[in-house]
């Protein structure tokens, strides 16, 4: 047991001592807690829009307005001539074209029937797909105004209509920064307890001071465990000042679920991400090696922990990556129970995945230290 | 020349030796492909929905038929109770749940209106909205279906056209941003790790008491890195092509120019980074930490740049992965040439000349 | 009662095909100074580390301390110290705090430990600079350092691996001093090297060649034997033979 702590002091002294290291631990997650969310937006709003008209008629003008006025357009450009709006889409400046055919009120009034024209960038297919529906609507709603003016209906409305009222539960305000922060604390602490204790390991491997503990009577678990409570620690440190400093303060997100709850989830999982690091670091003799394999791994498990895109959405085969991965279950989980307060009962699964992973990883890792060959 | 060969060959030998950084260098770019252009989807696709029908009419199962035939839903019919329905969006069970008031059709068809009750699970607003929006538009054509078939006066009839990218394939947005963000951090992350190594180890003083110049010490082993970092292009070009059904519908010969561009200004980063750190520890993590994220984030191909804050926006520049991912889209997907991405790569190019000059200046003071 | 510290009888190590060290066999006593010469390559290294439990063997058998090297390879680094080729403290600690952090590792109690790295302290004349980053100090006391930690727990045996290399003759004939000093308190030593004025301070020298011992004497007997004037010349004939390159 005293074994452990003299490990422990070293390591501590040694993190704190080394200036470059420290506030990239430190600084470097909370500025980016601090920065990303605000520009991990997703929502679809600002798209640039160029009208090519064509029939300058009360009409054309009456739906330019009612586009502009809807929230979800800027009008970038207002013209006849449909080889600029073409430029600006190729310039990125414009995301649609629309274009208003010549004669166009006179048509629809006495033919009963006109077409309109709309081009979108696709290259972006959410943005387009969505762009194009709402364009679809506003032209739909315009249409029904015409109609209006044009027959005299009656004053009850024959048409049936099923009327869809929706509600948002969890994140009413249908804040996006709530489905962020969460997500991003998670990965920046995954990141840095993955990476600080592979790299440790292999620091002490790549130097030569390993072999002088080796041949030391530490035991296998008290080195393992002086290298990891360290990791843990901080883990925990950087999760709190996230969680209460950058996400309370700034972002106004106070969890909805038990705080007993959230970190007793993240001390398993610390746990599991860091035996993670080790396991890597067993299989690495050099620095470079050991960031290369984490990365690697990091990256998956990134793309794949659905904190950008939705697990749901993806192959079934993707699917099951998704779930081989820690990092899924914790940023599920946090976003479970900050945003949702789910309990216990909701999360034994995360619990007993999270559980599993430690369990392996560490004993994996630990089974492959070796302190002979 | 001939020892800038020898020393080029010395760290070739040090790259492709170290099987285990080998699997980052060129497992990586493929493994992202593959990932984005198979598993991740901005689209929404069998979300997990609950459907209350308290009226077990025509109408419900009509409409309710038609959710399950988009592939958007996968529907499962139980009346919950609110207690219930409330556990199952906290497991996370669910994401949507449609509710059904009793007499759905008969108030359709004789007070002309009745009323549709949808919940979202909004810790994901945007997923939300969607899945909102899908429900609407199917309940929307359920109604016009339910109207019959009359044709109504003074039509609008939208003629939609997606330009470049017909099936909305995420591919097309995602694959240069792959491009941007595995070029950029292979070469970045690569070359600073390897020149703070040799530091550590020493050896750097080594090879600079030799009688070969420090500046082709360091640019011997940039080249490696560059080679690399041109077959792993070459590698995600074929991959989109001919796994992704991606064209390259502009100039190959453009597109390998600007990427070469690309890749020289993110080896004069990592130099830089090199230069002003003392430790592979630091180098990594300043490479990765300060690296990863923003490419991603900042490059645009994840998140819109016009959403973002203002100074961010403003920040969002200084990202060299920013412009690339705005000239590869240009040239390999709209097909456009030189003359619409000059400005790109002009301010890519001072990019690299500013990086490789305050490098170079921080490299001889650190001899001197 | 136990005889030898160190027993080796026909240990073997083989990687794949190839023979490290051959059936090498010697016996070293309580607080002798004992050599352990050979070209680089003749695989003095991987002996070394069979010793100190680094390694399993192949076959043969050996005991440390009276303890197997099989077996009991964890009873074996308790009583042992080790210096490495590598220099092995952490630079980024300071003197004092290698000297507790290792001390603290072998179980050393508190108060014995404080006591213990303040006389090592004078004994070194380092009390200046005990609370500077080991990393600025000097190669030879960087040395000094490591061979006082690496006995600071009195151990029986301790294993020197090239303890000076790379340091001024002054430096060298210092930390021999320590190891004189060490012996004197009953601790045996362990020590390979490629100094043949270091070999001429040992007690008893033994010399490897391709992985197997091909001399074993006194400095002095070997010096008889091979009739040579110094054991340079001694080092010289047996080392011309070997087959092996050094690596």
């Amino acid at each position: 047991m005293r074994t452990i702590l003299f490990l422990l002091q070293k390591e501590f002294r040694q993190i704190f001592r080394n200036r470059s290291i420290l506030p990239i631990i430190f600084v470097m997650p909370l500025m980016q807690l601090i920065v990303l969310p605000l520009a991990a937006d997703y929502e679809v709003k600002n798209i640039n829009l160029a009208v090519v008209d064509h029939d300058h008629s009360p009409y054309s003008a009456q739906l330019c307005a009612k586009i502009s006025g809807s929230g979800y357009f800027r009008l970038v450009n207002y013209g006849s001539d449909f080889k600029t709006a073409f430029e600006l889409i190729e310039t990125d400046k414009a995301d649609l074209v629309l274009e208003i055919p010549a004669g166009f009120e006179r048509t629809v009034v006495r033919e009963n029937e006109d077409k309109v024209f709309i081009a979108v960038n696709a290259i972006n297919g959410v943005k387009a797909g969505l762009g194009g529906s709402y364009l679809n609507r506003i032209l739909n709603d315009f249409n029904q105004d015409i109609r209006l003016k044009w027959m005299q209906l009656p004053r009850y409305n024959p048409m049936p209509v099923v009327e869809v009222t929706s509600s948002v539960w969890f994140n009413p305000h249908m804040n996006y920064n709530f489905f962020m922060v969460p997500g991003i604390l998670a990965i920046l602490v995954t990141m840095m307890g993955s990476y600080m204790t592979a790299l440790n390991i292999v620091k002490e491997k790549e130097i030569g001071t390993i072999e002088q503990l080796n041949v030391t009577p530490i035991r296998k678990h008290h080195f393992v465990l002086g290298k990891l409570i360290p990791f843990w620690v901080l883990g925990m440190f950087v999760f709190s000042v996230g969680l209460f400093i950058i996400a309370r303060l700034i972002y106004g997100i106070v969890p909805l679920g038990g705080i007993a709850l959230l970190y007793g989830f993240l001390a398993v999982y610390l746990l599991a991400i860091l035996g993670l690091g080790l396991l890597i670091s067993t299989y690495c003799d050099t620095q470079q090696q050991a960031m290369s394999v984490t990365f690697f791994f990091m990256m998956i498990f990134m793309l794949m922990s659905g904190l950008f895109t939705s697990i749901d959405s993806m192959p079934i085969w993707a699917k099951g990556i998704a779930y081989l991965s820690p990092v899924t279950y914790f940023i599920e989980v946090v976003r479970m129970i900050v945003l949702k307060g789910s309990t216990f009962t909701d999360l034994k699964i995360h619990f007993a995945a999270i559980a599993s992973f430690a369990v392996v990883l560490n004993t994996w890792a630990i089974l492959n230290y070796k302190k002979r060959s | 020349m001939k020892q800038f060969i020898i020393f080029i060959r010395k760290e070739f030998k040090h790259v492709f030796r170290d099987r285990k950084t080998l699997l980052m260098l060129f497992g990586l770019p493929i493994v992202q492909i593959v990932l984005f252009g198979f598993a991740l989807t901005n689209e929404i696709n069998n979300s997990k929905m609950v459907v209350l029908d308290y009226a077990r009419d025509k109408g419900s199962q009509e409409l309710i038929a038609k959710l399950e035939s988009s592939r958007y839903f996968e529907i499962e019919k139980n009346l919950l109770s609110d207690k219930q329905l409330e556990a199952a969006f906290r497991e996370g069970k669910i994401k949507t749940a449609v509710i059904f008031p009793p007499n759905f059709y008969h108030d359709l068809m004789h007070t002309n209106k009745t009323q549709l009750q949808v919940i979202a699970d909004g810790t994901d607003p945007n997923t939300a909205t969607t899945l909102v929006n899908y429900i609407q538009t199917i309940t929307a054509q359920y109604q016009q279906q339910v109207m019959g078939q009359t044709k109504l006066p003074y039509r609008i009839v939208p003629e939609l056209r997606m330009l470049y990218n017909p099936e909305l394939k995420g591919a097309y947005n995602y694959v240069p941003g792959v491009m941007a963000l595995v070029l950029m951090l292979v070469c970045v992350m690569m070359t600073s790790i390897s020149i703070v190594r040799e530091k550590e180890l020493g050896t750097m003083e080594i090879l600079l008491v030799s009688p070969f110049k420090p500046l082709l010490v360091i640019l011997s082993k940039a080249v490696p890195y560059l080679i690399v970092s041109l077959v792993n292009l070459a590698v995600i070009l074929l991959l989109s092509v001919f796994a992704l059904g991606l064209p390259v519908n502009g100039s190959v010969v453009l597109l390998v120019s600007v990427s070469t561009l690309y890749i020289i200004t993110a080896l004069s980063m990592g130099l830089l980074i090199s230069t002003t750190t003392a430790s592979q520890q630091t180098a990594m993590l300043l490479s990765l930490m300060g690296m990863l994220l923003p490419t991603m984030l900042f490059a645009g191909f994840m998140f819109p740049i016009e959403n973002m804050p203002l100074p961010l926006q403003v920040i969002s520049n200084i990202v060299p992965a920013k412009w690339y991912y705005i000239i590869v889209k240009r040239v390999m997907i709209k097909g456009l040439g030189f003359a619409s991405v000059w400005k790109e790569v002009t301010i890519l190019f001072v990019m690299t000349m500013l990086l490789l000059g305050i490098s170079l200046k921080k490299f001889k003071i650190r001899l001197a | 009662m136990i005889p030898y510290v160190i027993k080796a009888d026909k240990l073997t190590k083989q990687f794949g095909d190839f023979v490290a060290t051959n059936q090498i066999s010697f016996e070293v006593s309580k607080g002798e100074i004992f050599g352990f010469l050979g070209a680089n390559g003749a695989g003095k290294t991987t002996a070394m580390r069979m010793l100190c439990g680094l390694l399993t063997p192949t076959s043969g058998a050996a005991t440390v301390a009276g303890f197997d090297v099989y077996k009991q390879t964890e009873q074996i680094k308790r009583n042992i110290g080790y210096m490495s080729q590598k220099f092995s403290l952490y630079e980024d600690l300071t003197v004092l705090e290698n000297i507790r952090f290792y001390g603290g590792i072998y179980g050393l109690p508190a108060r014995e430990l404080k006591a213990e790295s303040e006389s090592l302290l004078e004994k070194l004349g380092l009390q200046e600079q005990s609370k500077k980053l080991v990393g600025s100090l000097p190669l030879g006391w960087k040395q000094k350092l490591s061979f006082s930690v690496a006995i600071l727990h009195r151990p029986q045996v301790v294993f020197l691996d090239e303890p000076t290399g790379g340091v001024d003759p002054v430096v060298r004939r210092q930390f021999w001093d320590l190891i004189y000093d060490a012996a004197e308190n009953g601790i045996t030593i362990f020590v390979t090297t490629h100094y043949m004025d270091e070999a001429e301070y040992c007690n008893r020298v033994s010399i490897m060649v391709d992985g197997c011992i091909e001399a074993l004497d006194t400095p002095g007997g070997l010096k008889t034997q091979f009739k040579a004037a110094t054991m340079d010349e001694v080092f010289y004939q047996l080392a011309r033979g070997a087959k092996r390159q050094a690596d």
